[in-house]
């Protein structure tokens, strides 16, 4: 047996962000609860993994032992990557070292910004320095593959700004970086607020300050791998990797989402109902998952192995139709792979349009 | 009711927009009874929801009333109403060969306007009686006497003991149908020779076939009976035959000389029925063909295009059953470089233009491209030879023209005197050549100008609204053609001339024109992979441009915790999203931006 990708959805916040669409409740009674049926659905399913993703919500609003206890339901293969998203202001020294010692091998933690004016814009509950010493300290209690999630273009920011927030990030012992560019999502209080589109930086600076943190990353030994992620040597996220390789993955807990036998299915967003549950509801949302649309899609995001043209039926096509983007610089071919350059990266919805047809 | 022709009455309504018809029409309706109360709603023969929506007229309508007059008698009264706007004055002239006389509302505070002289002068020499009738006496301005007295003076009728009435408060109605009893004639006739009918109108109805409506003249038609179609000779067996009653069709068996009302036949084939045509029996056929109706000119052109390419087959089907029961429609095939296969439509007029466009959208369910709308100009060639030019892309290089023409209207345009100034400022920037001016009153103007017809099919009307706060009405006739600096004005996107985009204009006005539209492109195409040039070119020389940038960002950054399905629903969104563009060339053009290239007074 191969084994898969496990993602666990832990929703739990102790509030939420305004900019945040994840599916997160804020009754904290409900982790026990929820780490049983959590726990129940791994047996059933005899889950089988050698990578394990804890995404949220926050994760870290878990105790060391629920997340102990998770792990030991799950069957792990050698050398498996556990990765659990932490926030910085939810962790000590101790938890860090618990959690180690669990099993958990790769932190992510939610930094967002070092600039403190703005993590208060985006509704952050830690500031620059309880950030720093969050990575400090899981570095110290032994963790040797920290990420972190920084957020582009956010309300307030400017290239000076984020100039600093780089600066300060690179210097942290780090080994992978995400950075997204901030998205208005209809159904949070920033999608139903209109006030805050004034204070976010216009089309040709977002685009401006994503190139420029792609290249300050770069400079840093943090290589682009994917539209929003950013390694050293070795570092790239395996679990993530799986969804763009339209490998197979798990998915455990309210909102979770799994690809397996070509089925992608979606556990309902409901945390009463998925505690209830003596098995999780999983709607299909797509009966042929991994198709030729979807590998395109998923494989143009990755920067580095890009799309195997050999590899891809209709691939003479679409290396026709990816001539022009080539030539104004916003692909790039490498023998039989087709690339999207940083430049192409920021344009990637209409490049994917153009090239799928 | 027992059949006698001296008991019937046809007629229809002349009125200007907005004077009253369709509300006289209702109360007409209410009076007799013909209509249920609880069935009874507004503008009730304006059964489009265009007409509604407007609040005017664009189809002749047909209904009978049953009247029970103070003589004691029963009458039946077929009420044919009647578009007021001067696009649809085809239509007016239809109607009013199958009645025998016309009211004519007159706004008691307004007068006589330009159209309602039209149609009068229509309706008497159709041999019409026309009896006046002087609305909206309840307005705090009316003057129904002076109102009377301009009857009498500018038609020459008497209106002196015509009926005060207010078809909004119900005042006087009772007063109409007595009159329409005594002063319009009852049809005579021949029961007893050879059936002879003119059609009128006629529409598609995808159950019964084609449904004709006829004014009998002489003869009967029953149920069974087989017909003939005097102009194409088709002939068919009459399915249903009957009247028109205020919501539906009511088959009766037969209808006589004198009545007016419909015939089925299943009638399949649209290209059968002409309207204007003349029903006979192909048994017994009568001798001659009514005289039918003066075929219209259409003034304004524009090609019609499928939004979809695939749906060209469904347009043509559309603009059939269209031009059905409108016969004033022509189109022919075009094809375009930018767009594809669509039709080269003529219209009598831009509301006429508009009406058809939003009738293929809502009742054909089509979306549509329509390219700016162009007249016909005359050019003299080099070699002596004259063409007509109807469509931009066909316009003659400049090397191998000697004079050009352009069509001219008188126009008049009524407004309160507030507005004066900036009528004339208007006309003044649209080539205008100022006539006379006629104060009405102390506070209404009347004034005339000659207007180049390509500087009207624009938007001048709606330029006009808006600076007179939807005040003034413009009414306008074709007078004919004038020699003109004329220039053809081509739009290139990335280098690239589109076709469709084309149009001529004045070489005086070619700069600002140009300007204007490289400024609306530049806002309705959105930004795309790579920079796009837009440029205005006259003969080759780019005298406008403007640059859309190229799309910096457009990416899905968050993996949204494995969601996959999300990502690709957003891209197939996008996807469709790209189909509802036009590809011309490397350039995705939306269709807004074909339709802001027509509206550049804003």
């Amino acid at each position: 047996m191969i084994p898969k990708g496990l993602y666990i959805h832990v929703p739990f916040c102790v509030r939420k962000c305004p900019y945040c669409d994840f599916y997160s409740e804020t009754d904290l009674t409900l982790t026990q609860p929820y780490t049983e049926a959590v726990i129940r659905n791994i047996n059933q399913r005899n889950c089988y993994a050698d990578t394990v993703y804890f995404g949220g919500g926050t994760p870290s609003l878990l105790t060391a032992k629920q997340i102990e206890n998770i792990l030991s339901a799950v069957k792990i293969a050698d050398g498996a990557e556990i990765t659990m998203e932490c926030n910085p202001n939810t962790v000590t020294e101790k938890y860090l070292r618990d959690i180690l010692s669990a099993g958990v091998n790769r932190i992510s933690f939610g930094i967002q910004s070092l600039d403190d004016g703005e993590l208060k814009m985006l509704g952050r509950i830690h500031d620059s320095q309880t950030a720093v010493n969050a990575v400090q300290l899981a570095y110290e209690a032994g963790f040797r593959n920290i990420s972190a999630d920084l957020m582009l273009c956010t309300a307030n920011q400017t290239m000076y700004s984020l100039g600093n927030t780089l600066e300060k990030l690179v210097k942290l012992p780090l080994t992978h970086v995400s950075a997204y560019m901030l998205k208005i999502e209809p159904d949070t209080p920033y999608g139903r607020n209109d006030s805050i589109l004034p204070l976010l930086p216009d089309e040709d600076e977002t685009a401006d300050m994503y190139l420029f943190a792609v290249k300050k990353l770069a400079e840093n030994g943090f290589e682009q791998y994917e539209i929003s992620n950013f390694a050293k040597d070795g570092f790239e996220s395996r679990h993530n990797l799986k969804y763009w390789r339209c490998e197979e993955y798990y998915g455990i807990g309210p909102s979770a989402h799994s690809f397996i036998d070509g089925v992608r299915r979606a556990c309902p967003k409901n945390l009463q109902q998925f505690i209830s549950q003596e098995t999780q509801t999983e709607l299909v949302t797509e009966e042929n998952g991994g198709d030729y649309e979807e590998q395109t899609m998923l494989s143009l995001r990755l920067t580095k192995e890009g799309l195997d043209l050999d590899k891809i039926s209709g691939g003479d096509e679409i290396s026709n139709r990816a001539k022009p983007l080539i030539n104004a610089g916003l692909m790039k071919r490498d023998g039989s792979r087709l690339m999207l350059t940083a430049e192409g990266c920021l344009v990637s919805n209409e490049i994917i349009c153009r090239l799928i047809v | 009711m027992s059949y006698n022709q001296d008991n019937i009455r046809n007629f229809c309504i002349i009125a200007h927009i907005d004077h009253g018809k369709s509300t006289l029409a209702d109360r007409i309706l209410e009076l007799t009874s013909t209509v249920a109360k609880r069935d009874m709603e507004e503008q009730l023969l304006d059964n489009m929801d265009i007409e509604r929506e407007r609040g005017i007229t664009i189809k002749a309508r047909a209904v009978r009333l049953n009247y029970t007059a103070t003589d004691g008698k029963d009458y039946v009264f077929n009420l044919i109403d009647t578009p007021g706007h001067v696009d649809f004055n085809y239509e007016v002239s239809r109607s009013l060969v199958a009645c025998e006389g016309a009211i004519l509302i007159v706004d008691a505070s307004q007068g006589i306007e330009a159209q309602t002289l039209a149609n009068t002068y229509l309706a008497i020499e159709n041999d019409l009686e026309v009896m006046p009738v002087i609305n909206k006496i309840d307005l705090p301005s009316a003057d129904p006497e002076r109102v009377a007295d301009e009857v009498e003076n500018i038609i020459g009728i008497p209106a002196m003991d015509s009926p005060r009435i207010s078809a909004k408060m119900g005042t006087n109605i009772a007063e109409v149908l007595e009159r329409v009893v005594t002063d319009i004639p009852a049809p005579h006739g021949d029961i007893d020779a050879p059936l002879k009918a003119l059609i009128f109108d006629c529409f598609y109805d995808s159950y019964k076939g084609v449904i004709i409506y006829v004014r009998v003249i002489d003869g009967e038609i029953r149920i069974g009976q087989k017909i003939r179609l005097m102009a194409t000779g088709a002939e068919f067996d009459v399915v249903e035959t009957g009247y028109m009653g205020a919501t539906d069709l009511v088959n009766a068996g037969v209808l006589k000389a004198g009545e007016v009302g419909y015939i089925t036949a299943s009638i399949k084939s649209i290209g059968d029925t002409k309207v204007g045509d003349t029903v006979t029996d192909a048994e017994n056929p009568c001798d001659n063909a009514l005289p039918g109706y003066r075929e219209v000119n259409p003034m304004v052109f524009s090609g019609v295009y499928p939004a979809d390419g695939a749906k060209y087959g469904d347009l043509r089907d559309a603009l059939d059953k269209l031009q059905l029961n409108d016969a004033s429609l022509s189109f022919q095939p075009e094809t375009s470089v930018a767009l594809g296969f669509g039709f080269r439509c003529g219209f009598l007029g831009l509301l006429h233009m508009e009406i058809i466009q939003e009738r293929l959208e809502r009742e054909y369910n089509l979306d549509l491209i329509t390219t700016a709308p162009s007249v016909i100009y005359k050019v003299k060639l080099t070699n002596g030879e004259t063409v007509f030019i109807d469509n931009p892309t066909n316009y003659p290089d400049p090397a191998v023209i000697a004079s050009a023409e352009e069509p001219m209207v008188k126009a008049s345009i009524l407004a309160p005197t507030d507005f004066t100034g900036n009528i004339m400022e208007l006309c003044q920037e649209r080539r205008g050549i100022f006539k006379d001016m006629k104060y009405l009153d102390a506070s209404r103007v009347e004034l005339h100008y000659e207007l180049p017809l390509n500087e009207i099919v624009y938007d001048f009307f709606d330029a006009l609204k808006s600076r007179t706060k939807g005040y003034a009405s413009f009414d306008y006739e074709m007078m004919g053609y004038v020699p003109s600096k004329l220039v053809k004005l081509d739009i290139l996107l990335n280098g690239d001339v589109v076709d469709a985009l084309s149009f001529i204009v004045h070489a005086d006005n070619a700069y600002k024109r140009a300007r204007r539209i490289a400024e609306k492109l530049k806002d309705n195409i959105p930004r795309q992979l790579f920079e796009i040039p837009i440029q205005a070119a006259v003969g080759g020389k780019v005298i406008a441009r403007e640059t859309v940038k190229a799309m910096r960002k457009d990416v899905l950054a968050k993996c949204y915790g494995g969601d996959i399905t999300r990502k690709k629903k957003l891209l197939e969104k996008q996807k469709e999203g790209k189909k509802r563009m036009r590809q011309l060339g490397t350039v995705e053009v939306p269709q807004e931006a074909f339709m802001a290239v027509l509206k550049l007074d804003e």
